[in-house]
């Protein structure tokens, strides 16, 4: 009873869980923007950097190395209390979507790039031979076997950034975990953080069902 | 198994060569691997092209359709210069020359149909019903028509490089080119393939083979060009090259193959 008590308060649970449905939407629209964003910025980045043009490499390079090695904690901090001092305000959200979606176009991209340099030489030149063009060799052939191999690191990556939405609780973000954890504060029990961990899993675990099916869906054999 | 392969085999006593070589020369960095290459195919003529490993056989073949940039010489196909084109006019030119890779290298994210659509639709601009005729009608050339829907991967290797083969002929091209088309088969697979090419020469397509099938190039060919180091050492039709060997290499060359130390 009493762990009944501390994690699944009834009570508490009926108060705080209008506010809760407020986070649960904001961290959702945050993780949507993050992750289309980020997927986007890094498949532009990993076909861009194929042309082979070093003034294109060079930049998207060293912008992958650092997101990948930058905490993302620190930049939400940098962007969020630093930039003001330049004049630039951005909003809470706007930071966290901003360097969310920033570190997973550096992973993105290297994910892309890495099923892209493993597409074979004689694919390329299949393409090539018949007529096809450099883009729609890249497009039509390389690329969606790219992806497919792709898959399972990207959604791995993906949710793992978008769960870092409940770094938006240092910043003041509404989101899951800045709502649960002070309504933890105000009422003393542990069941709204309970909540939290309820409301993650049932965001999170349709998107892992979702990856094995599409890991499925691509499972063609080489 | 219908005839629908355009050149006529008649075309062979025409004049200008269909694919002609003048003076190809190939290096990377400070290797030399062509020297000064002039060889020419008339239409509906097969060549054979034999030679060691290294010989600068397959180097040679895919300058043709510019896989590999030639350093010096022209390239012309049916009288229009291959070396000169660049961007989309490269491309349109690959249409007209059909390559089939000793590794087939069909796309597994496609389908048999699709494999064999995506440049005609693509590339030639077909419509995707034309195009699909086409690639049905190429597939039953090949033997291959119910494998329309297939995966790539569920087809044997002779299989796939037969789709391959209507993957090239679907563009309609005006010359193919085999690199080794052979050489990755298990032996049993071998003959369904060179069966095909054999259809193909009777009906008149130009092709200039690079193969070690030498019972193919015997019966088929029409003739044998031998290089070694980088240069055409001997050329003649099949019986002379086979029977009457006259360059110390090329004798050297086929006594080790008949003995299989190739």
């Amino acid at each position: 009873m009493r762990f009944l008590d501390t994690f699944f308060d009834g009570a508490v649970m009926a108060k705080y869980l209008p506010e809760l449905l407020s986070a649960i939407v904001t961290t959702l629209w945050i993780s949507l923007i993050v992750v289309v964003a980020g997927l986007a910025l890094g498949l532009v980045m990993a076909c861009l950097r194929t042309l082979g043009r070093w003034y294109l490499t060079l930049p998207i390079v060293a912008f992958a190395d650092i997101g990948r090695a930058l905490p993302p904690l620190v930049v939400i901090l940098i962007f969020y209390f630093g930039l003001p001092g330049l004049g630039i305000n951005l909003s809470g959200p706007m930071v966290l979507i901003l360097v969310l979606g920033g570190v997973l176009a550096a992973f993105a991209e290297e994910i892309f790039w890495a099923g892209l340099t493993s597409v074979s030489r004689g694919q390329w030149e299949a393409g090539r031979a018949t007529g096809l063009g450099f883009g729609q060799t890249l497009f039509e052939i390389a690329l969606p076997q790219a992806v497919r191999m792709g898959i399972p690191p990207l959604v791995n990556r993906a949710l793992a950034i978008t769960k870092m939405t409940a770094l938006g609780s240092v910043i003041g973000v509404k989101e899951i975990l800045t709502v649960s954890s002070s309504a933890q504060s105000f009422s003393g029990s542990a069941t709204p953080l309970t909540m939290a961990a309820l409301a993650y899993l049932a965001i999170f675990l349709p998107v892992v069902i979702l990856s094995r099916v599409l890991e499925q869906r691509y499972a063609w054999a080489v | 198994m219908t005839a629908a392969i355009s050149p006529t085999p008649s075309a062979k006593v025409h004049a200008r060569p269909m694919l002609e070589i003048n003076k190809l020369g190939k290096s990377f960095g400070t290797t030399e691997v062509l020297t000064s290459i002039d060889l020419s195919v008339r239409p509906g003529e097969l060549v054979f092209v034999i030679g060691p490993s290294g010989s600068g056989k397959s180097t040679m073949l895919r300058c043709c359709n510019r896989l590999e940039e030639p350093s010096s010489g022209t390239i012309l196909l049916d009288g229009e210069h291959v070396t000169a084109c660049q961007g989309r006019a490269l491309d349109k030119m690959r249409l007209k020359i059909g390559m089939v890779f000793q590794g087939f290298h069909l796309y597994p994210h496609k389908s048999v149909l699709a494999n064999v659509m995506l440049a005609q639709v693509k590339a030639l601009k077909r419509s995707k019903a034309d195009a699909k005729t086409r690639a049905i009608e190429m597939l039953e050339h090949v033997g291959l028509a119910h494998k329309a829907e297939s995966m790539p991967s569920e087809l044997s290797g002779g299989q796939q490089q037969r789709v391959a083969i209507a993957r090239a002929l679907a563009l309609d091209p005006k010359v193919m080119l085999f690199d080794e088309p052979t050489s990755a088969l298990d032996p049993e697979l071998v003959g369904s393939v060179l069966k095909v090419m054999k259809q193909l020469r009777e009906e008149g397509m130009t092709m200039l083979v690079v193969s070690h099938e030498m019972e193919f190039a015997r019966e088929a060919a029409d003739r044998v060009v031998f290089m070694d180091g980088g240069v055409v050492v001997e050329s003649g039709p099949p019986e002379e090259i086979f029977g009457n060997p006259q360059s110390p290499r090329l004798q050297s060359f086929l006594s080790r193959v008949n003995r299989g130390g190739e």
